[in-house]
């Protein structure tokens, strides 16, 4: 990409209030919940649904850890999103806990079961636990109450969040399967990009 | 010997070609059959058993030789070319061969079985089955002294089955039984569901039908059939050996290690559908419970 594509890109992108983001996200997770809900999603809803909101949620994660390196090594500047980005991941995050606990397991004691017996579910929802105090702080009233250093420490917890959201697709899987096996190199490497010691230091 | 087993389902239970093509109908009628048992006076077993309607059991498929995902299989299957079909037959029998499918089913009498049917995932479904006793075939092709197993293999054609690009098991399917089990009178070889000839995604031209194990048993699109004196390998076995049993028979208090075996969501009852209880042998413990009997069954799961 040109350097003028940038700028306008770039420049374009500073006029999408971030709103319109968050507004397509929710419209997208009820438009999916409305095709499960209609058939829309095949004879197996349930499945289809958790499923969906599942891979959507690493999908954001994957754009959230990508927006750094983006802006780094390609000068694309999604900076202004990233926040709407990881806020929707959450509730996908959330919703997809939401279809497994009150439409699938359907039982307080066996969503309890599950999630200790079944390390698959024990991982998915420990990932799920520690995105919770980054969902509660993506506000900027947080960020002037933490202070900006000990925001981003805590905003770090996003790296072992997404390995674990990574994990526990892999471990659901049967049999050797790709796609999750591509999640968990893409987000391995894009945490790995992120946790390793800079050496140059773009600004800002 | 055909018809030894009969099921407590029958046609009456079974969805009209005309209505299991429309969804709306087919639950209106459900729902005149449920009103029909209220009026009766007593809740009847089958009320619960009304079979799946064709879409339901032709879109939603595991086939991994045509894909992981349950879409794929319709979506791909229709590239397998099932005639002209030859299954070959050997090992420990007194006529070795290879036959074409008209020589296996000729003489058979395919009948109708209303089957439950239990996914290793935890779904269900109710199929009619059209098919003959795999008993009968091996009653024909002479079953020799020593022999103790069947083992099964899926064809494999990587032409014609896009799913074999990827090395999600180590292909052919494989598939087996204890001679017993593959004698019993339930142990199906199904040529066709709903009167129609087997769908490609359910296994065609011909599969086998086991309705107190685990699907992944009932291996489809069979090419070969081998009488053997020990334990065959059985691809999802030798996979995940932890997880996967030989045995596999639908048991809800032998969890799976990755999730419970306790319940069943019987596919076809929409985004708020209830679990319902997964029944020991899958409902067929009065049939072939003696067959295991002595066994550990948390053991030879």
């Amino acid at each position: 990409m040109s350097d003028l594509v940038l700028q306008r890109v770039n420049s374009g992108l500073r006029r999408v209030p971030p709103l319109l983001l968050y507004m397509g996200g929710v419209a997208w997770g009820g438009w999916l919940f409305w095709l499960a809900a209609t058939g829309g999603l095949g004879v197996e809803p349930i499945e289809a649904l958790e499923h969906r909101y599942g891979e959507v949620a690493l999908q954001l994660i994957v754009l959230g850890l990508a927006v750094t390196p983006m802006r780094q090594w390609l000068g694309l500047n999604l900076m202004p999103f990233r926040r709407a980005i990881g806020v929707l991941a959450f509730g996908f995050v959330a919703a997809h806990f939401l279809v497994w606990a009150v439409l699938d397991v359907q039982s307080v004691s066996a969503i309890w079961a599950d999630i200790v017996k079944r390390p698959y579910v024990t991982v998915g929802m420990a990932g799920l636990l520690l995105l919770i105090p980054l969902a509660a702080t993506s506000n900027n009233w947080s960020v002037r109450k933490l202070g900006g250093m000990r925001w981003r420490q805590l905003h770090k917890l996003v790296y072992p969040a997404a390995v674990l959201g990574a994990v526990h697709f892999v471990w659901l899987a049967k049999g050797f399967q790709i796609e999750p096996l591509v999640y968990l190199f893409l987000i391995a490497g894009l945490v790995a990009l992120r946790v390793a010691p800079r050496r140059r230091r773009v600004g800002a | 010997m055909a018809h030894r087993y009969t099921s407590d389902l029958t046609w009456a239970d079974v969805t009209p070609r005309s209505v299991y093509m429309n969804r709306r109908q087919l639950m209106a009628g459900g729902a005149a059959l449920l009103g029909a048992g209220m009026i009766g006076g007593r809740a009847r077993a089958q009320d619960a058993l009304e079979p799946n309607t064709f879409e339901e059991i032709t879109t939603y498929n595991n086939f991994y030789e045509f894909g992981t995902g349950k879409s794929d299989p319709a979506q791909n299957a229709h590239t397998l070319t099932t005639a002209p079909w030859q299954i070959v037959i050997d090992g420990l029998v007194d006529n070795p061969g290879t036959y074409s499918f008209e020589q296996v089913v000729e003489g058979m009498t395919i009948e109708e079985r209303i089957y439950r049917f239990r996914c290793v995932e935890a779904w269900s479904m109710v199929i009619p089955w059209n098919g003959f006793e795999l008993a009968d075939l091996l009653q024909r092709v002479g079953v020799q002294e020593g022999a103790r197993y069947v083992a099964f293999e899926t064809a494999m054609r990587p032409d014609e089955m896009p799913g074999l690009r990827v090395p999600v098991l180590d292909w052919p399917y494989r598939e087996g039984l204890r001679l017993d089990e593959a004698m019993h009178p339930l142990t199906l070889l199904a040529t066709g569901l709903y009167g129609e000839p087997m769908p490609n995604q359910n296994g065609a031209p011909i599969r086998l039908v086991v309705p107190w194990k685990y699907g992944f048993k009932s291996i489809k699109s069979i090419v070969r059939i081998t009488l053997t004196a020990e334990e065959p390998v059985a691809t999802w076995n030798a996979t995940q050996p932890s997880e996967y049993g030989f045995y596999s028979n639908v048991n809800p208090n032998v969890d799976h290690p990755r999730w419970s075996q306790s319940s069943e969501r019987r596919i076809g009852g929409g985004l708020f559908a209830a679990r319902q209880p997964t029944l020991m042998f899958n409902g067929y413990e009065n049939e072939v419970a003696s067959l295991y009997e002595g066994m550990d069954l948390s053991e030879f799961f």
